[in-house]
Order: C-alpha cells, then structure tokens, then sequence
C-alpha cells in the first residue's frame, strides 16, 4: 500500500492502480470517460486530468492524465486546483461539440454518464457555433440499438466487445472526427455478450432494443435485486419495473461472481414475465375436455380434494425456489417427493454434489476462475450452458501475459500494453469437447472426443499429475501423449482449475474431473473446481434431495398414485412424450403449477398460476454452491401467487395444519430447521424485519413520477401502495438508501452518478468487493475429508454402424426453458439442425428420419469437421424433440 | 370617531365608482397569455405532434400528476399515452419549464370546473391542440439528430452530410 495525498488528504492507495482507481476508490468525484475498471486505460478521452506535485514544495505542479499515472507512494495530486479544472471542462466542451441534441429521445438519458460527467465539470452552456459530424447506424439486431452521433470515441465497445469479449463483428472504422464503431456492415452482433455494450457505453450509443420499446427514464422504474434464472451460475442482477411490466434486467455487481458483465440470455431471457403465454387465473379441465378459468375458490377446493385423494407425490423444479421446492416436499413427505430431472441428470447431479462436497480442491468462484493460469475444460461447452464462464475462462488465458508485464514493468491496467505483449504469452486452456466450442481460438489444444473418450483421456491425466490416481489401461499413445502434455501444462500452474459439467451426461468425466483437481491439489494447494449444472437451481434440489423422476413415472404406471402435484416443471423436456402421456393418464389428478403455459399444463386437471422469479422472493443456489436470495419486484394482481402459498392454501383445504406459514422467513425457518445441510442459507440476505434507521430499503427512487396519474383512468382515487410481507424493501419510494447491505441494493445511485458507473461509490476498493461483503452464501464449503480416488474408468468409445451417439449441443437461446419464451430472443434461437462428421454428412445427405427420445422426425443435418466419428450433437431441448437432453444412440433413416 | 367617520365616507363615495366585479360568465376578464391554466400539448409548425415522451415533465412535477409512456415509430418518439389527472394539477407550469420540446405549455383557459373528479383525468386526445401553442417556430427534430421521417442523417440544423466511413481521410 502507498499513501497518496489528494486535495490535502492522505488515502492509502494500492501501489498496482493507477491515480484515477486511487481517487474513485477514495471516494473522490473525478470525472472519466475511457478507463473502465476491466477493461483497463488507453487515455483516449483525457477527461481525468489530476494536477500532480514533485514534492511538498512543488507550488506549480503538472498536469497528468490520473488514470494513465500509477500510484507512487507519497505522490501529491489536487483534483480542484483551478487548472485541472479549467483543463477538464476543456475537454468535456470538446467532447460535446459534436454530440447532438438528443437527451429527450435517447434512452441513456437520465442515468448517462456523459450527462453526469458533463454537469460534474460545469460545462453548462455551448459555445460551439458550427456544424456537427453526423453518422449513418446500423441494425445491430434484436438486442442492440446503435446510433452512432452520440458516440464521443472513447473506444470502450471495441476494447470490451474484440479485447475483453472476443468478439470479431464490432470494429472501429475511419479515423479523426469520423471515427465509427460498428460492423462492416448491418447485422445481428454475433457476440453473446453483446448487451454489455449498453451499460459499457458511457453515452447513448448502444441502447437496449427491448428495453426501449417500453422505454422509462431509469429513476421512473422500481428496482430489486435479483438472481438471474437462466442458467446455474447465479449471476447477480437488478430488476426493474414499472406498472405491472418488467423493463429490463441489468448487471448487479458481485466481486466474486459476475462483476460487470452478464450473457446476453440473462439480460435478454426475461421476457417471459410479460409474455402472453403466462398464466394469470386457475384453469380447471371442463367435462369437455378444454382447460377454462375458475375463481380461486374453486381451484383451491379441488386442489384441498385432490390432496386428501392418496397417495400424493409431487415433482420439484430446477428452476423453482427452494423454498417452493421446500413446501411441494413438506406437503407430499419426503418419500414422495421427487426431484424433476430425468433420471440421468439426477445421477449427475447428486454425483456433482457429491464430489463439490469432498474434494480438496475447493469450488472456484467465477472470479477465480478468471485468475486461473491453467484450465482443462473436460466435456462441457461452458460457452453456450453457462456462457458467463466462458467469459471468465476467456480472461484466464492473459494470465500468462500478466506474468511478462510484470517483469516488463508494465503495470496490468495499461491493458493495450498488457494485450500486445500477451499476444504471444497465453497460460495454457485445453478443451475435450465432443464439437467445437466457441473458446477453441484461445485454447492451447481442442481435442475432440466422445464422452467416454473424454473421461478417459480425463483418468489418464489423473494418473499423470499422481500415479496413486487409477492408471488407465489400453490408452492409446496419441491420446496417452495429451494426456501427458495436458498433465504437465497443470502442474507448470500455480492456480490450474478443472472445468466439467453434465452436458455430455457421462459419470466418469465427472470422475475424471474431479480426480485431476484432487491429485493437483496435492502439490498445488490453489487447485480449483468448477462442475456447472443444468438450471438455475439444480443445485439447490441436490441439497435439498428426493427421488429421481423416474421413480415417479413407475409408481404413476404402476397405478400407484392418485394425485401427482408437479411444480414449475414442464415434464415434456425431461421424459419422452408416450411414457409420460401414458404415465399421466393413471394418476386420478395432475395438478400444475407454473406462471407460463407449457405442455405440460395442457395435459393437466388442475392449473394453478404462480408468480414468476420476478414476483416472488426465494433463494437459488448457484453451481458453486453459493446461495443467493432474490427479491420481487412486481406485485401480481390475485389470484397470481408465490408457489408455496398455492401449497399452504392446498395444504389448508384439505384440512392439514402443519403448513401454516404467512411470510416467507417461516418458510425459511421451517427449511433449515429441516434440512441441517442447508442451514446457512439463511443468511443469503437480511429477512422481512430487517430495518435501517426505523425505514425499509425503498425500491423506487426519489424521484419517481406520476403515482397520482399512473392508475387515474381506472380510479382517480389513490391507489393503496402494495404492501411487501416477504422482503425487507418497501414498494414505494418511501425508506432507507445508503449503505445497506449488497445483498440488498435495488439499483445503483450515488448524487452526481446517475448511470451505473455509480458502481464505484458501493465497493471497498474500485473492483473489490462490494461494502459490507460479496453477497451470497456458500454450501458445500465442508470440512475435508479424506479423498478417494473414483476409479470406474470406462471403455473407449465404439461407434456403432447403425447408430449414432447424439449428444446434446448447447445454445445461448433457444434450448434453456425460460429465454426460449422471451419474445425479444425469439430471433436469436438458430434453427435445430444434427451436426455430424463430413463423412457422415455425406452418407445421411441433407435431411434425415431421426428417431430420438421415442419420436422420429426429419431433422436437417449440417457437417462440422471437428466432431468424431460415430457422434452427433443436436441442440437440447430444440423443436421437433423438446425432451432431448441426454446423450443416447439414435437411429437415421432415409427420408 | 374621526377614522370611523371616514372610513363611512369613503364605502359611501364607493357607491359612485365603476364596478370591478364583471358578469361572469357573460363578460370575460383578459387573461394574459402566460397566465397558467389548463395545460394543453402541442404540435410542431409541420403539424405532427411535438411530445417525445422524454418525462421530464413527469419527473418535475411536484405532485405526480402526469404519467406517460413512450413509444416510437420509425426513429420519432410519441407517447403511447399521455396522462394528466387535473383534480391533483397545482398549475405550477413546472411541466412548461421543464419541456425540452416545447409541447407541454400552460394557457389562460381556466374554465375547467367539472363535478365528478374522474372527468379531470386528462387523456392525449384532450391534451393535444391542433396548433403551435406560444412557440410558434421550434421543431425539435430539425436540431436533433436523430433520422425520422422527413429528416435524414445530417439534414438537421447545422449538421454536416453522413460521415462515409469507408473513406480514408481524416
């Protein structure tokens, strides 16, 4: 730590920042405009001009640029001396003279950072007389909006969008005042990433397209912080909302998790809150056969029959809370409550837990994954099933390149230096993969394998770091030999870290995985492991344990169910459509609960609608065991409810009085009190008391308009605020906003920071951790136990003549359940087709007769090179197979 | 005695003064034209409705009562609807004030009584004059820079032609 002295004051200042990092963290209102704290500088916009002093008896000083200077211990600088200030609104005039006059029609406006930086160096009128540059826009697809006057060159879109991101369709055109940043030409962005353009760019450049068709100025919208819900990771986010509707969704900072950056399906996938398709009233199957609307009453007194009909078994969700999982158990017993994923998944899933639990190498967060310096990715397309990953393991590779600034002395924020010198030290990222993932250009070696393959090549790696891991017998010597690289590319790595999940549905790259982190860890005591799941609460049904659903499924064809209670769960995506139709049909009641209308609320008797993640509260726990609460921020009009009050009210109309819970903390009581493994969840935020001064945290911001118009063609009447039972933010913008605890901050506001960048104001340190800690509790974070080496090693793989080993392809949108149903991403889901071999490409021709999951459908084939012989990969869950998910041979026919 | 004496002549002599009280409503008295009443939204001098939804007017509004939503339609931003509730309107012209367009003003109308509360929620369709209001010359779009129909890239105010950017001089 050095000392710097700003405006007269001494701060401590890490000596690896530069002086703009050191004055933000100070808490120092310093206006910037390039420097992003991930991206680094490049002294493009020279907004943060500091004036620095020699020494105490320097009375002249200097103009430097504070984010191109680094910190030096006892260094000098004043932010108000009249100079610096002179200089910066210079510069801000410059900036200005070519922006538009746009603010009333541009969705930054209000929450823009070039507005705020503008207002804090007092550029209050224009002097500029003479005629502005002007530039065509692109169509940048269905999620971007550009338009490209506004744009004052500060280069962060490129630097995140090619450098931080890897993207190729997003460059810098033209030069001086034409500057340009777009494609070659119009078309969709190609990046998965490509929202984070919005909140990267500090003026109105890119937009958010779905947000701006129902565009509200940020202070008009109440927020609450959320967890996304579209795949395991758990990233952090904030809500916002406005009468009735959710707006947007956008990044909520967690120093261990997502940071600044979210997937494209996070911030996009949401729009299934608002679609049609959502279920607004119970609907009862008629006596002619249709599903029609009934009141409430209705719905809850066959729901109270349909209970005291046994025996009852209810299916649980992946993408439900646990504590909606948590009631459906309590109301059904243990016994008879399933977890609702298919059989194969649930094998993986508990072995995921399992081995999370024991290893020694610990679960790496999603920000030790970025610095680790080897990585063995085993199986798993992390880039499309959980592509915030793929981010991260894509910042891995500059390790290396970290490592030769150092001894060049170039500090790590000067990142174009830091990228021209590492582009030729990369740390080492090898992948064995079935096909081609989208982080094969920065990979050492891509080797491509089938699954068994993989976790033999897996095994075999093992048994390289430690010959007390099972050796693999038969190996052939190609694959011996990368198996020998790969082993000693991790043990050259301080912090290597093993990446596998379940997507190729095979128990021994699990194994392998998990025996490579654990003879690593023996000689490299940072050794991290990270096993992605399918949904946003796999993890959490783990902890929570119950049958698998094909147990489920036999006690329903035995005939020994009458009423089957399935919540947030669309069984058609997990079990082929003839056993569960035929399954179905014994049970005396199906009962579905869900907040959008699927297939399998078509088939039911009984529908009752559930709030959606975006209006309820509840608790999700991410791959890496970290527990995350969510808050609502919409309050849905009766008889739309939280799931578990659907089961309590059930529960009370078929006369039982052990589910008597009226908020949710006695929810969450009853849970841990329950569930001993799950105890500390509790504490993923502060409960529904939880007051600061006397106040809740307000939800809306203090300038929120329009409470006495908004509702005023219906009653003119004030409307009664919604009450908030469950949380501990109030509805309105009546309460707390300071310094709360992160796990509780509904948006981002400091005064003079409207935009997000006001992100800086609530961390310890710029890029820190947020005040008060990270928000999130970890799980599976045991005691050690002794390790045993898994030594279930399987058979090469046999491709077989007459059948194909189709295995499950990821796709950012279009085959995770949620995003799927957002209107916005609609145009993002690419057409399903099976990639297989150009060998196999050439023998199957151009369309095929596929038989999968019990069904045959012609499905369009495309060649992909990189796959191996005898394995093909079809999107999961993709039309005309929506219950595909795990690997399984497949027969082709001729159409 | 005397100021009581007084104060009897003077009401008396009032007797012979011209009236100020008018036969409301058969005579009118003048308003001035930046009296503030009834708040009516305008159009630009093209004719096409001068709102962009911006809700600034919604956010300087001390008591909260305009509401709106945007919409746009081929780059122009409308409000979808625009949302006055008079029975809470203090006629502070804050909303007039603070209107970067100037389609929102305030007019000497004041005759606005109304015996049910709900018929003071003023919808667009009652707010939106066929005219220019007081500011008979801005047009917001001509000095934005936005393309809308009507107005390309660089065709505004003091723009300069589309940058082409395949080009390789500075």
């Amino acid at each position: 730590m050095a000392t710097i002295h700003i405006d007269g004051q001494p701060f401590a200042a890490r000596a690896d920042t530069n002086l703009l990092q050191a004055c933000l963290s100070a808490g120092t209102d310093l206006p910037y405009f390039c420097w992003h704290p991930d991206l680094g500088s490049v002294g493009a916009c020279r907004q943060c001009a500091v004036k620095q002093y020699s020494g105490p008896d320097d009375t002249r000083g200097r103009i430097v640029m504070a984010c191109m200077t680094p910190v030096t211990d006892g260094a000098i600088l004043s932010t108000r001396d009249a100079e610096s200030l002179d200089f910066r609104s210079s510069v801000v005039e410059w900036l200005m003279t070519n922006h538009p006059h746009d603010c009333p029609v541009c969705e930054e406006g209000g929450e823009c950072h070039l507005q705020d930086m503008t207002v804090m160096t007092g550029h209050h009128a224009r002097r500029y007389r003479f005629r502005k540059r002007t530039h065509r826009n692109q169509d940048l697809g269905p999620f971007v909006k550009h338009e490209m006057n506004r744009c004052i060159a500060c280069y962060r879109c490129v630097r995140f969008y090619r450098d931080y991101a890897g993207g190729e369709d997003l460059a810098a055109f033209a030069s001086h005042n034409s500057v340009y940043f777009g494609r070659a030409e119009s078309g969709t962005l190609e990046s998965d990433f490509s929202g984070n353009l919005v909140e990267v760019c500090p003026t109105g450049v890119f937009t958010d397209k779905p947000f701006s068709s129902r565009y509200v100025r940020k202070w008009d919208m109440r927020g609450a912080p959320s967890v996304c819900v579209h795949c395991a990771v758990g990233c952090n986010t904030i809500l916002n909302e406005r009468d009735g509707s959710l707006r947007r969704v956008l990044n909520r900072y967690n120093g261990e998790v997502n940071r600044y950056f979210l997937c494209d399906r996070g911030r996009f996938g949401t729009g299934f809150v608002n679609a049609a398709s959502r279920l607004r009233a119970p609907l009862l199957r008629a006596s002619d056969g249709s599903l029609q609307a009934t009141s409430m009453a209705a719905a809850l007194a066959l729901f109270g029959e349909a209970l005291s009909t046994g025996p009852v078994i209810g299916i649980g969700s992946p993408r439900a809370s646990l504590e909606a999982n948590f009631a459906l158990r309590t109301l059904v017993g243990a016994q008879n409550f399933h977890l609702g994923v298919s059989g194969i998944e649930h094998d993986l899933l508990t072995l995921t837990r399992d081995i999370l639990r024991v290893s020694p190498a610990r679960i790496a967060t999603l920000h030790q994954a970025e610095q680790a310096d080897a990585v063995l990715v085993l199986g798993e397309d992390v880039s499309k099933t959980a592509p915030r990953i793929g981010l991260a393991l894509r910042q891995s590779v500059r390790q290396a390149s970290f490592e030769a600034a150092a001894q060049a002395r170039i500090p790590l924020w000067l990142d174009a230096a830091v990228r021209s010198l590492g582009t030729d030290a990369r740390s080492p990222l090898f992948q064995a993969t079935p096909a081609a993932t989208d982080l094969d250009p920065i990979a050492v070696a891509n080797l491509r394998l089938a699954p068994e393959d993989i976790a033999r090549l897996g095994f075999a790696v093992a048994h390289c770091i430690d010959p007390a891991s099972p050796q693999v017998v038969d190996l052939a010597e190609a694959m011996a030999g990368q198996a020998r690289a790969i082993a000693d590319a991790l043990l050259a790595a301080t912090r290597p870290l093993v990446v596998s999940g379940g997507q190729c549905g095979s128990a021994p790259v699990l194994q392998a995985a998990a025996n490579i982190a654990a003879a690593l860890h023996r000689t490299r005591p940072e050794t991290r492991l990270m096993l992605t799941v399918a949904e946003c609460n796999s993890m959490g049904l783990a902890l929570l344990g119950g049958e698998p659903l094909d147990a489920a499924m036999e006690a329903l064809e035995a005939g020994m169910v009458a009423t089957v209670v399935v919540l947030e769960n669309d069984l058609f995506r997990r079990v082929p459509q003839a056993r569960l139709l035929h399954a179905l049909a014994r049970a005396r009641h199906v009962v579905a609960l869900d907040h959008l209308a699927s297939a399998t609320t078509q088939v039911a008797e009984l529908v009752l609608p559930t709030a959606t993640f975006a209006e309820t509260d509840g608790t999700l726990v991410s791959h890496e065991g970290r527990a995350q609460r969510f808050f609502q921020v919409s309050f849905p009009v009766a008889p739309v409810q939280d799931a578990w009050r659907w089961l309590r009210d059930g529960a009370k109309a078929a006369h039982r009085h052990d589910l008597d819970w009226q908020h949710l903390d006695e929810v969450i009581a009853d849970l841990c009190a329950a569930h001993p493994a799950l105890t500390a969840m509790r504490g993923a935020a502060p409960d529904a008391g939880f007051r600061i001064a006397g106040s809740p945290i307000r939800s809306e911001t203090h300038r929120f308009s329009g409470r006495t118009a908004i509702h005023a063609n219906v009653s003119v009447r004030d409307a009664k605020p919604e009450a908030n039972i469950d949380g501990p933010l109030s509805t309105t913008m009546e309460g707390y906003y300071g310094e709360m605890p992160a796990a509780l901050r509904p948006y981002f506001w400091a005064p003079s920071w409207n935009s997000g960048q006001s992100l800086n104001k609530f961390q310890d340190e710029v890029g820190g951790p947020l005040r008060g800690g990270d928000p999130g509790i970890r799980l599976l974070d045991g005691d050690p136990v002794p390790w045993r080496y898994h030594d279930a090693i399987p058979g090469a793989f046999q491709p077989r003549v007459d059948a194909l080993m189709v295995l499950p392809k990821g796709r950012l949108i279009g085959s995770e359940e949620l995003s799927d149903r957002a209107p916005a991403a609609k145009p993002r889901i690419e057409p399903a087709a099976l990639s297989v071999s150009p060998a196999m490409r050439q023998a199957l021709g151009a369309t095929t007769m596929l038989s999968l999951t019990g069904a045959v459908h012609a499905v369009a084939v495309v060649a992909d090179p990189a796959i191996p012989e005898g394995v093909a990969l079809f999107p999961a869950h993709a039309h005309p197979f929506p219950g595909f998910a795990d690997p399984q041979w497949a027969e082709t026919a001729a159409p | 005695m005397l100021s009581n004496v007084r104060t009897l002549w003077l009401t008396f002599l009032h007797l012979f003064h011209r009236s100020e009280t008018v036969g409301y409503p058969e005579t009118k008295p003048y308003m001035a034209p930046r009296y503030r009443a009834r708040i009516i939204l305008s159009r630009d001098p093209d004719g096409a409705e001068r709102c962009v939804s911006c809700n600034l007017c919604a956010a300087v509004c001390p008591v909260d009562c305009i509401s709106l939503q945007k919409t746009e339609d081929q780059g122009r931003w409308y409000p979808e609807y625009f949302r006055i509730n008079f029975s809470r309107c203090i006629f502070c012209g804050l909303c007039e004030e603070a209107c970067p367009t100037y389609a929102i003003q305030l007019t000497p109308d004041y005759e606005m009584s109304e015996y049910e509360r709900p018929n003071l929620v003023y919808e667009k369709e009652d707010l939106l004059i066929s005219g220019t209001g007081k500011y008979p010359d801005y047009n917001f779009y001509r000095v934005a820079g936005m393309a809308v129909p009507g107005k390309d890239k660089g065709e505004a105010e003091r723009e300069d032609p589309p940058v082409d950017i395949h080009g390789l001089l500075p």
